[in-house]
C-alpha cells in the first residue's frame, strides 16, 4: 500500500503540475524535498544519541525491565505475542510515557529502539510483526496529555484560556487511540485468518544478539 | 490540575536524566560508559533512515507544489460543509497525515486569521493535538528497522487519523459550538 500511495504522490504530482504549468516548481520541489528528508534526519542525530544513551544506562541498571514487570498486565493485553520481561516492553512503555507528556523529542528515539528489539522477534525481517503494527497504531494516534506546543501557539495569538483545547484534544485522542486498537486487533485477526498459521515467533537465540550491532536496512532496501 | 500537568511536563525530563544515572550508577553500573555504548546506535540509527524520509518527503513536496494537494483540500471542504462544519479546518484532515511542520503552519494560520477562541481556532488546535503525522512515523519507525512491508499499519494509522479528525470536531462543536 506505501508503494501505491508514494506512486501515486507523484504520478498525480506530475499530471497536475503538467495542468498547472508548473513544471518548474515540481522541480525545485523534488531537491527541496529531498533536503527536507536529509535535514531531518540529521536532526534526529543529536535526540537519537542522546536518548539511546539515557536509555542504554536504564537498562543497564534494571529499571526498564522493573517498569515492564509493573505494567506488565497493560502491555500483555496489547502485545500479547511480545514474551514478558523482553527489554522491547521497558522501550514500548517509555515511548508510550513520553507520546502522553508531550515529549516528542524523547517519544521518537524510544519507540525507534522499541522496534528495533521487536526486530529481533521478527522471523521474516522485512515484514513487520502483529506488535510492530500494534505500536505503531499507538503512535498514529498520538496519545497525549498536554498539547505542548499548540498551547504555546494559543498563548502567543493572545487566548484567553490558551490551555482551554487540554480536554478536548484529550477526548479525541482517547477516541481515536479506542479505534486504533480495535482497529488493529481486527487487522490481525483477519490476517491470521488469510494466511496459515506461521511458526511460534519467539527466536530466542535472536534476541540474545541484542546487544550486537543493530541490523540497518540494506542498500537496496 | 493544569499546572500540575505543565509542572510534570518542564520537569519530566531533567528528573529522568538525573534520576536514571544516579540509580544505575548506585547499582555499579558504569554510568558514563553504559551511555557511550548505547549513543553509538543513535548515529547509526538516524542515518539508516534518510532514504526513507527523503523519498517520503520529495513525494509529499511533489504533491504539494504541483497543486494537487490544494485541487483535494477544495474538493473535500464542501462535502463536510453541509454537517455545519467550518470548512476552514477541513483541509486540515488531508495535510495532517502527510505532514506535521505543514499542518502546524496550517493551524497556526487558522488561529493567527479567526483567533485563537473562535471555534475554527479551537477545532484546528484538538484536530493538531489529537492526530499524527502517521506516514512520518511510518517512515522513521519501519526505516530504522529495515521493515518494508508494514502489512497492515497505514490502513490502520490512516483510520485512526480519520477518527481522530471527526472526533476533534464533534467534540469541539458539542464543547464550545
Amino acid at each position: 500500500m506505501i508503494n501505491l500511495i508514494w506512486l501515486a504522490m507523484i504520478v498525480i504530482g506530475f499530471l497536475f503540475a503538467a495542468v498547472n504549468g508548473r513544471m518548474d516548481e515540481l522541480t525545485a520541489a523534488v531537491f527541496d524535498g529531498a533536503k527536507n528528508g536529509v535535514t531531518v534526519s540529521f536532526g534526529l542525530i543529536s535526540v537519537l544519541v542522546f536518548w539511546l544513551g539515557i536509555m542504554r544506562i536504564a537498562e543497564d541498571a534494571g529499571l526498564l525491565q522493573k517498569i515492564a514487570k509493573l505494567l506488565g498486565p497493560v502491555v500483555a493485553f496489547l502485545f500479547p505475542d511480545v514474551p514478558r520481561g523482553h527489554p522491547a516492553i521497558g522501550y514500548i512503555l517509555s515511548n508510550m510515557s513520553a507520546n502522553l507528556l508531550g515529549l516528542g523529542n524523547a517519544a521518537t528515539p524510544m519507540g525507534i529502539k522499541a522496534m528495533q528489539e521487536l526486530q529481533t522477534l521478527n522471523p521474516n525481517k522485512d515484514t513487520a510483526t502483529p506488535a510492530m503494527c500494534t505500536l505503531l497504531a499507538l503512535n498514529t494516534a498520538s496519545i497525549t496529555l498536554i498539547p505542548a506546543t499548540l498551547i504555546a501557539i494559543r498563548l502567543t495569538y493572545g487566548s484567553t484560556d490558551p490551555a482551554g483545547i487540554v480536554g478536548t484534544t484529550l477526548a479525541a485522542t482517547a477516541v481515536a487511540t479506542l479505534a486504533a486498537i480495535a482497529a488493529d486487533r481486527l487487522c490481525r485477526r483477519l490476517a491470521l485468518l488469510r494466511r496459515p498459521p506461521e511458526p511460534p515467533s519467539a527466536d530466542l537465540k535472536d534476541s540474545t544478539l541484542r546487544t550486537g550491532p543493530l541490523s540497518y536496512p540494506s542498500a537496496k532496501g | 490540575m493544569l499546572q500540575l500537568i505543565s509542572l510534570i511536563s518542564s520537569w519530566a525530563i531533567p528528573i529522568m536524566i538525573t534520576f536514571i544515572p544516579l540509580y544505575a550508577y548506585t547499582r555499579k553500573v558504569p554510568v558514563y560508559e553504559s551511555f557511550v555504548e548505547g549513543a553509538k546506535d543513535g548515529f547509526g540509527t538516524a542515518i539508516a533512515i534518510i532514504p526513507h524520509l527523503v523519498g517520503m518527503m520529495v513525494a509529499i513536496s511533489v504533491f504539494r507544489a504541483s497543486g494537487a494537494l490544494d485541487y483535494f483540500m477544495g474538493f473535500i471542504a464542501p462535502l463536510l460543509q453541509g454537517f455545519g462544519v467550518p470548512a476552514e479546518v477541513l483541509p486540515l484532515g488531508l495535510l495532517r497525515p502527510l505532514t506535521g511542520t505543514g499542518s502546524l503552519a496550517y493551524t497556526t494560520e487558522l488561529i493567527r486569521t479567526h483567533g485563537p477562541d473562535s471555534l475554527i481556532g479551537l477545532i484546528a488546535s484538538t484536530i493538531q493535538g489529537s492526530t499524527d503525522t502517521t506516514l512520518y512515523v511510518l517512515t522513521v519507525y519501519f526505516g530504522a528497522v529495515g521493515i518494508r512491508n508494514g502489512r497492515y499499519a497505514l490502513k490502520v494509522g490512516l483510520f485512526s487519523d480519520i477518527v481522530g479528525f471527526i472526533a476533534a470536531i464533534v467534540i469541539c462543536m458539542i464543547v464550545f459550538g
